[in-house]
């Protein structure tokens, strides 16, 4: 292989990675306060095309991102409404949201499928994008690229070095103490899943207007699904969802290439392998009981119903 | 602002248990007529499309029963899984993987004929679905995995799976390159049961016959409580001797083989070859009417038929109105989300409160 099918092997992992990473960042977020959100997938097909719609509305792709993260938002806040405070079945209404969202965004998107979509064009950084090498892989990405880094120090940072995150962690591990010592568990859930909707919602935009800028119906793929793989895999610890995304990012890609130099695999087989993949990172991490354990949100999937 | 505050009832409401899925299909509509009137449609000639016309005539009749076979048949099987807290929503890929493994004989035999290949067929729709359940039922009992993803993650394989057969070793010699089997010869065709008025088979004899076996185990014999139990609290049913690991393969082998069977007969009788797409949905549609029949077999045949309704009046609506016939999708969305809100109300009491007058601040 050349160094230049090499470079752009390793430039379209990033590209591959990004939506993973910023989905499964905010994910990780939400179940971090107690709340298991099946419905990433439909939320990110929501951000996909309300981006790819009002980026052909405005002219814009920044209002398409603008648009995206907010209707992302507002979208989990009907799972926000039912399962914390109507206390319905968290995984029966994260599937419910995912339903509706193919629905919805289907229906709403058939009148853009073949319009040429507008690209979310790449951000060269003066001065550091000429570095050999890593010029072009870290400094010459798309936006929604630095954004997906920039958002994975700051969940870190969020989690672990603030006060806010603290009290994020302890509604998740105990939302009855948390309760007991005057946090709103409710108000902070709401908060952490309308995050997670804005992530996954800006991580639907980077599919139609960065991965493949164009709208195809059910474009997310399953992507929704392997974010929710990876905040198991990555045990709820930022750094590492940035290393499984990338992983990801990779398998895909590998696949792709792996097509175009006409390897003699069927193409469904090379297709297959991200979801195969998945299960087989999901029965190495779950066989390593003592890991997944000791960082598992002790009231991940539990309503709560504050006793008054 | 309001806030919605939940007291919870000392038992269960008998009412809201029998009317909350009514409930849910009033605001459905109310949806949906909502809905409707932003497209600038007529509510009232919209949901008329939607959900009265496909009942006045006698053919779209049979098509109901033949959308509603697939559901009722998946949707069963689910109760069980759901009841016993194992998550399969992979339903839709053990419905390829049935239809798959049914179709080896007319595909590959297509000389072998008489009265034995359709119940051979059948039995190894059964079987492949059962097989393709037991992946995750397996990793969740002996790894620990979680069983919604990778429940989930075989549906994608299955479906590409199917894709390569039939645009590869599958494909009809014969077919122009079409990326479909060749037709299934007469001895492979499930029957119809009133050729005479339409096309329905007896693919819904055998989901009632299913929801009828499912609900009398459910509700009469001691496995239906070993179910219930080691749902609702495993720690109990360990206490009562039962076991959850067996219970995981059990749920997952019964709805699994159940999906395989919707495959084969959607594929047997009602499109007579295998193609890359046989199913619009059908896996993850049953999950909202395992949820609309309460997980009750007997509910489930009849939230089973509307939610055939609904794929009817999506066509309905789309000749007749000109609506795209995704608007089913959406329908559908709502649905299980007014399902699970409605179902709150039989737990709990819900208060709506008044904002609290504004608070004393303490001086800076």
């Amino acid at each position: 292989m050349s160094p230049e099918i090499i470079q752009a092997i390793v430039l379209t992992t990033a590209t591959a990675a990004t939506p993973l990473l910023i989905a499964a960042l905010g994910e990780l977020v939400v179940e971090r306060s107690g709340v298991l959100n099946l419905g990433v997938e439909g939320m990110m097909i929501i951000g996909a095309v309300t981006g790819f719609g009002a980026a052909q509305l405005f002219g814009s792709p920044w209002m398409g991102v603008f648009a995206a993260i907010v209707c992302g938002a507002l979208f989990s806040l009907l799972f926000a409404f039912l399962t914390l405070s109507l206390a319905t079945n968290q995984v029966a209404t994260g599937l419910s949201l995912t339903l509706l969202g193919l629905g919805v965004a289907g229906m709403a998107g058939e009148q853009f499928v073949g319009l040429p979509g507008i690209k979310l064009q790449p951000i060269a950084v003066p001065g550091l994008s000429e570095l050999p090498v890593i010029g072009p892989l870290l400094f010459a990405q798309d936006p929604i690229f630095y954004m997906s880094i920039l958002l994975a120090i700051g969940v870190w940072w969020f989690i672990f070095r603030t006060r806010a995150g603290l009290t994020l962690r302890a509604v998740g591990d105990n939302h009855g103490s948390a309760h007991a010592l005057g946090i709103n568990v409710l108000r902070m859930r709401y908060l952490a899943v309308m995050f997670g909707g804005a992530c996954a919602g800006l991580a639907g935009a980077h599919l139609s207007l960065v991965y493949t800028p164009q709208w195809v119906e059910n474009m997310t793929a399953g992507r929704g699904w392997i974010a929710l793989a990876l905040v198991v895999f990555a045990s709820w610890l930022p750094w590492r969802v940035v290393v499984g995304a990338y992983l990801f990012g990779a398998v895909t890609i590998a696949q792709f290439h792996a097509q175009a130099q006409g390897v003699a695999i069927p193409s469904q087989f090379l297709s297959a392998l991200p979801y195969l993949a998945t299960i087989v990172v999901l029965v190495l991490i779950s066989s390593n009981r003592r890991m997944t354990m000791r960082n598992t949100p002790a009231s991940l999937g539990k309503p709560f119903v504050p006793e008054r | 602002m309001m806030r919605v505050e939940l007291v919870r009832r000392s038992q269960h409401s008998a009412l809201f248990s029998a009317v909350s899925p009514l409930i849910a299909l009033a605001i459905t509509a109310l949806i949906g007529a909502i809905m409707f009137a932003a497209l600038g449609k007529s509510p009232v000639a919209a949901l008329h499309a939607y959900f009265i016309e496909p009942l006045t005539e006698i053919w779209s009749i049979h098509e109901l029963l033949i959308k509603a076979t697939p559901l009722i048949l998946i949707a069963v099987g689910l109760s069980i899984c759901f009841l016993s807290n194992n998550w399969n929503i992979g339903a839709e890929g053990q419905f390829v993987m049935g239809a798959i493994a049914g179709s080896v004989l007319p595909v590959l035999y297509p000389g072998l004929t008489g009265p034995l290949v359709l119940p051979v067929m059948l039995v190894m729709g059964l079987a492949g679905g059962a097989a393709w359940a037991t992946i995750p039922a397996f990793l969740k009992a002996r790894f620990g995995t979680n069983e919604i993803l990778s429940s989930l993650m075989l549906v994608y394989v299955a479906q590409l799976f199917l894709d390569w057969l039939v645009r590869g070793p599958w494909r009809n010699p014969e077919g122009f390159n079409f990326p479909e089997t060749r037709s299934f010869h007469a001895d492979a065709i499930l029957p119809e049961m009133f050729s005479a008025s339409g096309r329905a088979h007896y693919g819904f004899v055998f989901a009632i016959l299913a929801a009828l076996v499912v609900w009398f185990v459910l509700s009469r014999t001691l496995k239906g409580y070993e179910i219930r139990v080691l749902g609702e609290s495993p720690r109990a049913g360990r206490f009562a001797g039962f076991s959850a690991r067996r219970m995981v393969f059990f749920a997952f082998i019964v709805s699994g083989a159940l999906a395989g069977l919707a495959g084969i007969v959607e594929v047997s009788g009602a499109i007579g070859q295998l193609r890359p797409t046989i199913s619009p949905g059908y896996g993850f549609t049953a999950i909202i009417v395992a949820f609309l029949g309460r997980l009750n077999p007997l509910g489930i045949v009849a939230a089973g038929l509307i939610l055939a309704l609904s794929y009817l009046g999506g066509e309905a609506a789309q000749i007749s109105l000109g609506v795209s016939d995704k608007v089913a999708n959406v329908f559908q969305g709502v649905l299980l989300f007014s399902v699970l809100a409605a179902d709150t109300l039989i737990r709990y009491r819900v208060r709506i409160v008044r904002p609290a007058p504004a608070r004393l601040e303490p001086a800076q």
